[in-house]
Protein backbone atom coordinates (compact mmCIF):
# COMPACT_ATOMS: atom_id res chain seq x y z
CA UNK A 1 0.00 0.00 0.00
CA UNK A 2 0.66 3.45 -0.72
CA UNK A 3 0.42 6.84 0.76
CA UNK A 4 -1.65 8.06 -1.79
CA UNK A 5 -3.76 5.06 -1.73
CA UNK A 6 -4.11 5.75 2.16
CA UNK A 7 -4.51 9.68 0.92
CA UNK A 8 -7.92 8.62 -1.13
CA UNK A 9 -9.79 9.89 2.16
CA UNK A 10 -6.80 11.80 4.14
CA UNK A 11 -8.07 10.30 7.30
CA UNK A 12 -5.05 9.76 9.83
CA UNK A 13 -6.36 6.24 10.50
CA UNK A 14 -6.06 5.12 6.89
CA UNK A 15 -2.04 5.88 6.83
CA UNK A 16 -0.64 2.37 7.63
CA UNK A 17 -4.12 0.22 8.69
CA UNK A 18 -2.60 -2.50 7.79
CA UNK A 19 0.69 -3.24 9.69
CA UNK A 20 1.15 -6.61 8.56
CA UNK A 21 1.82 -5.16 4.99
CA UNK A 22 4.09 -2.52 6.16
CA UNK A 23 5.53 -5.23 7.91
CA UNK A 24 6.07 -7.26 4.34
CA UNK A 25 7.42 -3.96 2.77
CA UNK A 26 10.24 -3.81 5.54
CA UNK A 27 10.78 -7.39 5.19
CA UNK A 28 11.76 -6.82 1.50
CA UNK A 29 13.68 -3.61 2.28
CA UNK A 30 15.77 -5.35 4.55
CA UNK A 31 16.42 -7.86 1.49
CA UNK A 32 17.51 -5.19 -0.57
CA UNK A 33 19.68 -4.00 1.36
CA UNK A 34 21.34 -6.88 2.15
CA UNK A 35 21.34 -7.79 -2.05
CA UNK A 36 22.83 -3.83 -2.06
CA UNK A 37 25.86 -4.20 0.04
CA UNK A 38 26.76 -7.88 -1.45
CA UNK A 39 26.41 -6.45 -4.66
CA UNK A 40 29.18 -3.87 -3.54
CA UNK A 41 31.40 -6.10 -2.36
CA UNK A 42 30.85 -8.39 -5.55
CA UNK A 43 31.75 -4.92 -7.73
CA UNK A 44 34.65 -4.14 -5.99
CA UNK A 45 36.10 -7.71 -5.82
CA UNK A 46 35.31 -7.64 -9.72
CA UNK A 47 38.07 -4.64 -9.83
CA UNK A 48 40.84 -6.70 -8.87
CA UNK A 49 39.84 -9.66 -11.20
CA UNK A 50 42.16 -8.97 -14.69
CA UNK A 51 39.52 -8.60 -17.11
CA UNK A 52 39.78 -6.53 -20.41
CA UNK A 53 38.91 -2.99 -20.39
CA UNK A 54 35.59 -3.75 -22.28
CA UNK A 55 34.58 -7.10 -20.26
CA UNK A 56 35.31 -5.07 -17.08
CA UNK A 57 33.36 -1.87 -17.89
CA UNK A 58 30.30 -3.99 -19.07
CA UNK A 59 30.66 -6.48 -15.79
CA UNK A 60 30.52 -3.10 -13.39
CA UNK A 61 27.70 -1.74 -15.36
CA UNK A 62 25.87 -4.75 -14.85
CA UNK A 63 26.26 -4.89 -11.45
CA UNK A 64 25.86 -1.17 -11.28
CA UNK A 65 21.88 -1.77 -13.24
CA UNK A 66 21.07 -4.36 -10.90
CA UNK A 67 21.68 -2.57 -7.71
CA UNK A 68 20.08 1.04 -9.61
CA UNK A 69 16.77 -1.54 -10.58
CA UNK A 70 16.67 -2.35 -6.65
CA UNK A 71 17.13 0.81 -5.50
CA UNK A 72 14.31 2.23 -7.83
CA UNK A 73 12.16 -0.58 -7.75
CA UNK A 74 11.62 -1.28 -4.33
CA UNK A 75 13.02 1.92 -2.50
CA UNK A 76 11.42 4.19 -4.66
CA UNK A 77 8.46 2.16 -4.95
CA UNK A 78 8.64 2.04 -8.91
CA UNK A 79 7.20 -1.74 -9.33
CA UNK A 80 3.97 -0.64 -7.67
CA UNK A 81 3.69 2.93 -9.30
CA UNK A 82 0.80 5.01 -11.13
CA UNK A 83 0.90 4.95 -14.86
CA UNK A 84 1.71 8.32 -15.01
CA UNK A 85 4.69 7.98 -13.57
CA UNK A 86 5.87 5.24 -15.93
CA UNK A 87 4.84 7.24 -18.65
CA UNK A 88 7.27 10.48 -17.44
CA UNK A 89 10.17 7.58 -16.79
CA UNK A 90 9.68 6.02 -20.04
CA UNK A 91 10.18 9.25 -22.25
CA UNK A 92 13.11 10.13 -19.61
CA UNK A 93 14.97 6.55 -20.07
CA UNK A 94 14.25 6.76 -24.33
CA UNK A 95 15.94 10.76 -24.08
CA UNK A 96 18.98 8.99 -21.57
CA UNK A 97 19.40 6.54 -24.12
CA UNK A 98 19.80 8.74 -27.07
CA UNK A 99 22.18 10.80 -24.82
CA UNK A 100 24.34 8.21 -24.21
CA UNK A 101 24.32 6.77 -27.37
CA UNK A 102 25.50 10.29 -29.03
CA UNK A 103 29.19 9.93 -28.03
CA UNK A 104 29.12 6.20 -28.80
CA UNK A 105 27.67 7.18 -32.72
CA UNK A 106 30.34 10.18 -32.77
CA UNK A 107 33.40 7.84 -31.94
CA UNK A 108 32.08 5.24 -34.59
CA UNK A 109 32.01 7.99 -37.28
CA UNK A 110 35.74 8.21 -36.64
CA UNK A 111 35.43 12.23 -35.50
CA UNK A 112 38.10 10.92 -32.94
CA UNK A 113 40.55 8.78 -35.79
CA UNK A 114 42.93 11.09 -37.38
CA UNK B 1 -5.21 30.59 -2.09
CA UNK B 2 -4.88 26.56 -1.16
CA UNK B 3 -2.68 24.26 -3.10
CA UNK B 4 -4.63 21.60 -4.49
CA UNK B 5 -3.83 17.99 -4.27
CA UNK B 6 -1.17 18.25 -1.55
CA UNK B 7 -2.23 14.89 0.17
CA UNK B 8 -5.53 13.93 -1.64
CA UNK B 9 -5.17 12.16 -4.56
CA UNK B 10 -6.16 13.42 -8.24
CA UNK B 11 -9.12 11.10 -9.48
CA UNK B 12 -7.57 10.85 -12.88
CA UNK B 13 -4.25 10.14 -12.34
CA UNK B 14 -4.58 8.71 -8.74
CA UNK B 15 -1.35 11.12 -7.63
CA UNK B 16 -1.06 13.98 -5.49
CA UNK B 17 1.29 16.84 -6.98
CA UNK B 18 3.62 16.64 -4.57
CA UNK B 19 4.49 13.06 -6.23
CA UNK B 20 4.20 14.01 -10.20
CA UNK B 21 6.43 16.79 -9.44
CA UNK B 22 9.49 15.14 -7.59
CA UNK B 23 9.08 12.86 -10.30
CA UNK B 24 9.37 15.31 -13.36
CA UNK B 25 12.10 16.94 -11.26
CA UNK B 26 13.75 13.89 -10.80
CA UNK B 27 13.52 13.34 -15.00
CA UNK B 28 15.57 16.67 -15.46
CA UNK B 29 17.73 15.29 -12.76
CA UNK B 30 18.44 12.01 -15.15
CA UNK B 31 19.06 14.64 -17.85
CA UNK B 32 21.25 16.39 -16.06
CA UNK B 33 23.74 13.48 -14.90
CA UNK B 34 22.72 11.44 -18.19
CA UNK B 35 24.09 14.68 -19.98
CA UNK B 36 27.62 14.67 -17.84
CA UNK B 37 28.08 11.33 -18.09
CA UNK B 38 27.77 11.38 -22.28
CA UNK B 39 30.71 13.96 -21.44
CA UNK B 40 32.65 11.67 -19.75
CA UNK B 41 31.98 8.99 -21.94
CA UNK B 42 33.29 11.10 -25.16
CA UNK B 43 36.05 12.67 -23.55
CA UNK B 44 37.35 9.37 -21.87
CA UNK B 45 36.88 7.60 -25.53
CA UNK B 46 38.42 10.66 -27.69
CA UNK B 47 41.73 10.36 -24.97
CA UNK B 48 44.95 8.37 -26.55
CA UNK B 49 44.80 7.12 -22.73
CA UNK B 50 42.96 7.41 -19.41
CA UNK B 51 43.78 6.12 -16.24
CA UNK B 52 42.08 3.37 -13.67
CA UNK B 53 40.45 5.14 -10.99
CA UNK B 54 42.17 2.88 -8.64
CA UNK B 55 45.89 4.37 -9.59
CA UNK B 56 44.72 7.77 -8.19
CA UNK B 57 41.64 7.35 -6.21
CA UNK B 58 41.22 5.89 -2.88
CA UNK B 59 38.74 2.76 -3.73
CA UNK B 60 38.53 1.67 0.25
CA UNK B 61 37.45 5.10 1.10
CA UNK B 62 34.89 5.26 -2.05
CA UNK B 63 33.76 1.82 -1.06
CA UNK B 64 33.00 2.93 2.23
CA UNK B 65 31.20 5.81 1.27
CA UNK B 66 29.22 3.30 -1.11
CA UNK B 67 28.03 1.41 2.04
CA UNK B 68 27.52 4.43 4.02
CA UNK B 69 24.89 5.89 0.72
CA UNK B 70 23.01 2.70 0.97
CA UNK B 71 22.77 2.36 4.44
CA UNK B 72 21.19 5.89 4.30
CA UNK B 73 18.94 4.90 2.06
CA UNK B 74 17.94 2.11 4.10
CA UNK B 75 17.09 4.10 6.65
CA UNK B 76 15.13 7.24 4.81
CA UNK B 77 12.77 4.00 3.64
CA UNK B 78 12.51 3.04 7.22
CA UNK B 79 11.45 6.61 8.37
CA UNK B 80 8.44 7.21 6.02
CA UNK B 81 7.57 3.03 6.76
CA UNK B 82 7.64 4.36 10.68
CA UNK B 83 5.00 6.87 9.34
CA UNK B 84 3.08 4.40 7.60
CA UNK B 85 2.79 2.45 10.99
CA UNK B 86 1.97 6.19 12.71
CA UNK B 87 5.52 5.84 14.77
CA UNK B 88 6.35 9.10 14.56
CA UNK B 89 9.12 8.55 17.16
CA UNK B 90 10.49 5.50 15.04
CA UNK B 91 10.71 7.82 12.23
CA UNK B 92 12.53 10.51 14.32
CA UNK B 93 15.72 8.01 14.77
CA UNK B 94 15.09 6.73 11.27
CA UNK B 95 15.43 10.40 9.72
CA UNK B 96 18.06 11.74 12.18
CA UNK B 97 19.90 8.41 11.04
CA UNK B 98 19.35 8.68 7.72
CA UNK B 99 21.13 13.31 8.20
CA UNK B 100 24.22 11.59 9.72
CA UNK B 101 25.14 8.96 7.74
CA UNK B 102 24.76 12.04 4.92
CA UNK B 103 27.12 13.85 6.91
CA UNK B 104 29.34 10.74 7.28
CA UNK B 105 29.57 10.45 3.31
CA UNK B 106 30.70 14.18 3.50
CA UNK B 107 33.42 14.00 5.95
CA UNK B 108 34.66 11.15 3.67
CA UNK B 109 34.71 12.86 0.80
CA UNK B 110 36.14 16.19 2.69
CA UNK B 111 39.23 14.31 3.26
CA UNK B 112 39.17 12.29 -0.25
CA UNK B 113 39.52 15.83 -1.80
CA UNK B 114 41.97 17.66 0.39
CA UNK B 115 44.05 14.92 0.31
CA UNK B 116 44.42 14.99 -3.75
CA UNK B 117 44.00 18.88 -3.38
CA UNK B 118 47.35 18.49 -0.97
CA UNK B 119 48.89 16.32 -4.00
CA UNK B 120 48.37 19.90 -6.31
CA UNK B 121 45.40 17.40 -7.89
CA UNK B 122 43.05 20.19 -9.25
CA UNK B 123 40.65 19.88 -11.66
CA UNK B 124 42.86 21.71 -14.17
CA UNK B 125 45.75 19.32 -13.91
CA UNK B 126 44.10 16.44 -16.36
CA UNK B 127 40.73 15.38 -17.76
CA UNK B 128 40.12 12.58 -15.34
CA UNK B 129 40.22 15.12 -12.24
CA UNK B 130 38.19 17.35 -13.98
CA UNK B 131 35.61 14.41 -14.78
CA UNK B 132 36.41 13.61 -11.08
CA UNK B 133 35.81 16.72 -9.52
CA UNK B 134 32.69 17.57 -11.46
CA UNK B 135 31.19 14.73 -11.56
CA UNK B 136 31.66 13.71 -7.74
CA UNK B 137 30.95 17.69 -6.99
CA UNK B 138 27.80 18.05 -8.47
CA UNK B 139 26.82 14.78 -6.74
CA UNK B 140 27.60 15.79 -3.08
CA UNK B 141 25.99 18.94 -3.77
CA UNK B 142 22.72 16.93 -4.25
CA UNK B 143 23.75 14.98 -0.78
CA UNK B 144 23.57 18.80 0.79
CA UNK B 145 20.25 19.42 -0.86
CA UNK B 146 18.58 16.27 0.33
CA UNK B 147 20.34 16.59 3.93
CA UNK B 148 19.28 20.00 3.88
CA UNK B 149 15.59 18.91 3.39
CA UNK B 150 15.67 15.63 5.48
CA UNK B 151 16.96 18.03 8.41
CA UNK B 152 13.91 20.18 8.00
CA UNK B 153 11.36 16.93 7.71
CA UNK B 154 13.24 15.60 11.21
CA UNK B 155 12.98 19.18 12.99
CA UNK B 156 10.58 22.43 12.47
CA UNK B 157 9.12 20.69 9.02
CA UNK B 158 7.71 18.12 11.57
CA UNK B 159 5.10 20.59 13.11
CA UNK B 160 2.99 19.41 10.26
CA UNK B 161 2.58 15.33 11.49
CA UNK B 162 0.32 17.27 13.94
CA UNK B 163 -2.19 18.50 12.09
CA UNK B 164 -2.19 16.54 8.96
CA UNK B 165 -0.23 13.05 8.68
CA UNK B 166 -0.44 12.27 5.45
CA UNK B 167 0.35 15.17 3.77
CA UNK B 168 3.62 14.78 6.14
CA UNK B 169 4.35 11.27 5.34
CA UNK B 170 3.72 12.63 1.74
CA UNK B 171 6.34 15.48 1.99
CA UNK B 172 8.83 12.37 3.77
CA UNK B 173 8.09 10.34 0.51
CA UNK B 174 8.99 12.65 -1.73
CA UNK B 175 12.41 13.65 -0.20
CA UNK B 176 12.69 10.06 0.66
CA UNK B 177 12.84 9.57 -3.79
CA UNK B 178 15.02 12.35 -4.07
CA UNK B 179 17.90 10.64 -1.30
CA UNK B 180 17.09 7.30 -2.99
CA UNK B 181 18.17 9.22 -6.45
CA UNK B 182 20.99 10.24 -4.74
CA UNK B 183 22.17 6.97 -4.10
CA UNK B 184 21.72 5.40 -7.53
CA UNK B 185 23.34 7.95 -8.93
CA UNK B 186 26.61 7.25 -6.75
CA UNK B 187 26.07 3.62 -8.12
CA UNK B 188 26.76 4.37 -10.88
CA UNK B 189 29.21 6.93 -9.89
CA UNK B 190 31.35 4.93 -7.96
CA UNK B 191 31.95 2.33 -10.39
CA UNK B 192 32.87 4.10 -13.42
CA UNK B 193 35.10 6.48 -11.96
CA UNK B 194 36.92 4.88 -8.80
CA UNK B 195 37.40 1.31 -10.15
CA UNK B 196 37.36 1.29 -14.34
Amino acid sequence: MTIDHAATSGHLADIGHDPAEIDKHVRVYITVFVALMALTIVTVAVSYLDLSTPMAIAVALFIATIKGSLVACYFMHLISEKRLIYAVLGITVFKFVVLMILPVLTHSNGYWIP
Amino acid sequence: MEIPYTYEVRRDTGLTSGKIGIWLFLASEVMLFGALFASYILIRSGAPSWPRGDTILDVPMATFNTIVLIASSMTMVMAWASLMRRQFGKFRIYMGATVLLGGVFLVVKYFEYSHHLHLGEYPRTNNFLAVYYTLTGLHMLHVIGGMAVNAYFWGPGAKLYKTNPVWFTNRVEHSGLFWHFVDLVWIFLFPTLYLL
